[in-house]
């Protein structure tokens, strides 16, 4: 089917079926719920084809479409694919349809659930698959509406809070990068907002440092990055199950996408300059992510917290400049996107039958319920990274890497690792094991709807944890491409150097 | 002592087509004032209405050829004219015992009809120019120099007489419930907004004030036509007050500009004042006078004391009108005496206007904040718009103008529609809203508030709404002009406004007491559904696919830079 707007459909498909939900009268649940499953089913199977239809081991934009939109201010409907994007893009679909699955019985106000989630799923796609600035910008903050809905409306007791934190923060970030946008748009000659017009803008030191500094802050909070984490824990806490498992596994990979295929192409002088700074940024979030994590009473604000410190890894894999480090951090957010989704899963699983998240008013869950405790520790063993499954082929990579160039943070995000395995072992020996006492008593097991959305997430975990080479085949060539131009500079800067050196010298 | 001899009083060439929208409007005006005064004579008056359109028309066909045969466009407007007369006969035959609905149809009609008449003054000077190879609006100057047809004056037409337009469709109702449905109503809607678009068209600083003067009276009774309540009286008496204040000040202004330039032409004046020979002093000091005077008009800080108390007192639907065709209009003549007229000038007004922008803006922001009428929430926001908007005037660039121009139609259409809405839930509770009574509104009538909602995002500017294409444009031409600093204080204040936008969103959808008022049944009424909901479409529209809109406002960038 040459010609077929497949990344268009993509993005149309779930913003469809969210726009037919508007029609549906609010007390039909079954043709809302069907509609939106339908709407994100249809996604994933043209995600498949993608997939297909995906040249691996090439590094430029695939597939890429155009339109004219507001040629007046030089901006276009444009989208493309590559491997960092093809990778986040099929954790989205992937991740929305067992979401729904996971919310198939919600009934508060089910209309505007299901709606504001297939919204969400649009503008997210929509976020990876963008090549105009402008377009990005618009899927960055239009992503933001229905998030806020999903956490101020369906969330728990301090919602509201949560939900403004959330927004503002976001939009904070998000204007300062327009502005930032804008500006490098006119000092590259103002052709255009498209992706490559704006790479290799002469722009000064001065001036590449504030836009850096501008495009970090709208992605360090999306990461987040410590020290502008805190929206990140409330959130999480009070967003309904779906809305946590899809901010964990899909929203905050934003940042690291940002990173890669803004930040570094980008600002490459800068980004070496301030590298080593953002290093310790992403050194303390894994140390301080962990280390708060393990303080945590409620085991879903562990689960946060722990994301914190995993995409604190992200960060070290990104900055440290190192080809195999950025493609590791890539796997590391598609790792991240599993296995936290899962646990965000199933802890949403548990509290529907208990209605507490209070690590101390567990005891003995493995016993009451065991598929549930077996599923809980496989996804745990996943997001500590053991060897085998999913979290150690991204993880290792990034320490590897970061041990070249840098490796004071390899050796102190390594600590992390350590961390990990320590605060969510502990949590499952406080929660599963000894007697059934307390809340574990009302639990029951996992039903098959429920342990249906957990197989294929466990099924992934296992398999890219034995064979990741498909993974990395596609996200390689176009991480390498990233870093290799930013190392160019590097070289470029030292050289340079090397010649004042030579000349003070003489 | 002898005389100056006098020169003999030359009578200009009066270009009627020029203003041909006003004398819609005015006569729209006058026609339904007359048929509300005539009572049971309605009918009579209206044939004797229709006697004199039909004459006019007839007088036009004459005069143009059309009966010698003319081409087809000099046919057109006779027949118009006389339809028009035909029609009113018509409206008034079958609503002769309902004089409210007939002065609604005939506004309406009137407005729409405006509309009309600026797309064919559009499609006539289109494609008359080009600029870098693409087509724009010429710029004419007609009637002794006193009336320009351009870009800025044709946009800010359609702008007024669309948000004129969904002010009729929401406030029948309203009006009609709190009683203040007078005869007067219409009739002063259309004055004011004739001179709105006079005052977009205004190529003279005389004209400039005159058209102030018109639209102001007009405005001064709207604001207190609840004469019931007091708020709505001391609406009226500041406004009044500070309009006058404001007035004079521009008049000074002007005066000095006379004084300076021996012309009160605009464009004229500016060449003069950017001579070498000009006095410096008395030229800064009627610029000066003059940026106050716009200052007050368009409620810059600190000339801004006046809005969230005229707000927050006039009937909602005029608050709503006030604020988008009012703030279009004297923009539009904001960018026609300082980007245009003054431009060369610009290294003496710019470092103040700059300084007015960014305290206008954080000011607005902050003080809206702390606001739980929502009434006067959304003047303090008013007043943080502005502040968005000066920056198009700063930036004294055809792409500040074009933002400008593009701004003002997208917030004419949010701020209506959130007016709008205020006005539907001011009916049901019978009360001035404030925020917590709107807690719950979201569960029970899920239309109305998402509506509200909308309206608030795009204030914000958040994408997918035109309130972010608007914004977009503004930073642009900002960023272009060089102003990136003044840009960045945009950025902070469109947070801190992101703020209490948003927490009337929380209260609407997101608290679970619901307000005492909560189970009142909302009042049904198909005018204020279709105005909100013309309103919204325009906004959802224009942030998709701002496009075409964009495109004209590129043409109708024409002042002289």
């Amino acid at each position: 089917m040459e010609g077929f707007p497949l990344l268009t459909a993509l993005i149309a498909v779930p913003a469809v079926s969210a726009l037919l939900i508007a029609f549906v009268p609010a007390e039909r649940r079954d043709v809302i719920r069907a509609t939106a499953l339908a709407g994100s089913a249809i996604t994933f199977a043209l995600s498949l084809w993608l997939l297909g239809a995906f040249t691996a081991g090439e590094a430029g934009f695939q597939l890429t479409e155009a339109l004219p939109w507001i040629p007046e201010w030089g901006i276009a409907y444009t989208l493309g694919v590559d491997g960092l994007s093809l990778a986040l893009v099929l954790l989205t679909t992937l991740i929305m349809p067992l979401s729904l699955l996971a919310a198939w019985e919600h009934a508060d106000r089910a209309k505007g659930f299901f709606a504001a989630l297939m919204a969400l799923e649009a503008a997210l796609i929509g976020l990876f698959l963008a090549l105009d600035l402008i377009l990005f910008y618009v899927f960055f903050e239009a992503m933001l509406v229905p998030m806020y809905a999903l956490i101020g409306i369906w969330g728990g007791a301090a919602r509201r809070y949560a939900a403004i934190k959330f927004f503002l923060y976001t939009f904070l970030g998000g204007l300062f990068m327009l502005v930032a946008i804008i500006y490098l748009y006119f000092a590259g000659g103002a052709v255009s907002f498209a992706y490559a017009d704006l790479l290799a803008v002469p722009l000064t030191g001065a001036e590449e440092m504030l836009l850096f500094a501008a495009f970090f802050i709208a992605f360090a909070i999306k990461v987040p990055l410590f020290p502008v984490h805190t929206w990140l824990p409330d959130a999480h806490t009070e967003a309904p199950t779906v809305g946590s498992v899809i901010l964990a596994a899909v929203m905050l990979k934003i940042g690291g996408y940002g990173f890669l295929r803004f930040l570094l192409p980008y600002f490459p002088n800068a980004t070496i300059e301030i590298g080593p700074v953002i290093l310790v940024l992403g050194v303390i979030g894994v140390l301080y992510g962990a280390l708060v994590a393990m303080m945590q009473r409620d085991i879903k604000r562990l689960v946060a917290y722990s994301s914190v410190a995993h995409l604190g890894f992200v960060v070290i894999g990104a900055f440290a400049l190192d080809a195999t480090a950025a493609a590791g951090s890539v796997v590391q957010m598609i790792n991240h996107g599993l296995s936290t989704g899962a646990l965000f899963l199933l802890i949403g699983f548990m509290y529907e039958r208990t209605h507490s998240r209070e690590i101390a008013e567990y005891s003995g869950l493995a016993k009451a319920a065991p598929i549930f405790g077996g599923l809980f520790l496989f996804t745990a063993m996943s997001s500590l990274a053991l060897p085998g499954l999913n979290g150690f082929v991204g993880e290792f990579p990034i320490l590897l890497g970061a041990y070249q160039t840098a490796p004071w943070a390899a050796v102190a995000a390594a600590f992390g690792v350590i961390l990990a395995a320590l605060y969510l072992l502990w949590a499952y020996q406080r929660m599963f094991h000894g007697p059934v006492e307390g809340r574990s008593a009302q639990m029951t097991d996992l039903t098959g709807r429920e342990i249906a959305v957990m197989a294929p997430l466990v099924a992934l975990m296992l398999g890219i944890g034995l064979y990741p080479a498909p993974l990395y085949e596609r996200v390689n060539p176009t991480v390498e491409q990233i870093i290799a131009e930013v190392q160019d500079h590097r070289d470029a800067a030292a050289v340079q150097t090397g010649h004042a050196d030579e000349q003070e010298g003489q | 002592m002898r005389l100056v001899a006098q020169a003999p009083l030359e009578i200009p060439d009066i270009a009627w087509s020029a203003i041909a929208p006003e004398l819609v409007l005015f006569g729209v005006g006058i026609l339904v004032l007359l048929l509300d005064t005539a009572g049971p004579n309605r009918l009579r008056s209206s044939a004797l209405a229709f006697i004199v359109l039909a004459g006019g028309a007839g007088l036009i066909a004459w005069e143009t050829g059309a009966f010698a045969g003319a081409p087809d466009a000099q046919v057109a407007l006779p027949a118009l004219v006389a339809l028009g007369g035909l029609a009113q006969l018509g409206l008034t035959w079958v609503w002769q015992d309902r004089p409210r609905m007939l002065g609604a149809l005939l506004t309406g009609l009137g407005f729409a009809a405006t509309i009309g008449v600026v797309a064919w003054q559009w499609s006539v000077y289109a494609g008359g120019a080009l600029l870098d190879g693409r087509p724009v609006l010429a710029t004419d100057s007609l009637i002794a120099d006193m009336v320009a047809i351009d870009g800025v004056a044709l946009f800010t037409r359609l702008t007024v007489c669309a948000a004129g337009l969904i002010t009729v469709l929401i406030g029948y109702s309203y009006a009609e419930e709190r009683r203040i449905h007078r005869g007067e109503y219409y009739p002063l809607l259309l004055f004011a907004a004739t001179g709105m678009t006079l005052l977009a068209a205004s190529a003279d600083l005389i004209m400039v004030f005159i058209s102030i003067e018109i639209l102001s009276l007009a405005l001064y009774v709207l604001c207190g036509f609840a004469k019931r309540d007091l708020n709505s009286q001391e609406s009226a008496l500041k406004y009044f007050l500070l309009g006058a204040f404001s007035s004079a000040l521009l008049l000074y202004g002007i005066a000095l500009t006379y004084g300076v330039a021996g012309t009160t032409n605009i464009a004229e004046a500016g060449r003069a004042m950017a001579l070498v020979a000009a006095p410096r002093a008395l030229s800064l000091a009627a610029i000066g006078l003059l940026a106050v005077g716009f200052a007050f008009k368009t409620a810059l800080v600190p000339f801004h004391m006046w809005t969230p108390d005229v707000y927050q007192g006039a009937p909602t639907p005029v608050t709503g009108f006030m604020a988008a065709a009012t703030k279009a209009a004297a923009f539009a003549a904001f960018l026609r005496v300082f980007a245009g007229g003054l431009g060369a000038l610009q290294w003496s007004w710019v470092p103040v206007l700059w300084i007015l922008a960014a305290v206008t803006m954080l000011v607005g922001a902050v003080l809206a904040v702390v606001q739980t009428d929502l009434k006067r929430m959304l003047g303090y926001s008013a007043i943080a718009h502005a502040g968005y908007l000066l920056i198009g005037v700063i930036a004294v660039s055809r792409a500040g103008i074009s933002s400008t121009l593009f701004y003002l139609l997208v917030y004419a259409l949010m701020s209506v529609g959130a007016f709008g809405v205020l006005a539907l839930l001011e009916r049901r509770s019978r009360k001035a809203m404030t925020i917590a009574d709107l807690r719950g509104l979201g569960k029970r009538y899920p239309v109305p508030a998402g509506m509200l909602s909308l309206f608030l995002l795009s204030l914000a500017g958040v994408p997918g709404t035109g309130g972010f294409m608007a914004k977009f444009g503004i930073f642009r031409a900002g960023v272009q002009a060089g102003q990136t600093e003044l840009v960045v204080v945009a950025v902070v204040s469109s947070v801190i406004a992101a703020f209490f936008y948003i927490r009337v969103i929380v209260a609407m959808f997101m608290e679970d007491e619901p307000a005492e008022a909560a189970g009142l049944p909302l009042p049904t009424d198909a005018g204020a559904n279709v105005g909100l909901a013309a309103a919204a479409a325009g906004v959802v529209v224009l942030g998709v696919l701002p496009g075409g809109l964009v495109e004209l406002a590129r043409q109708a960038a024409t002042l002289a830079l």
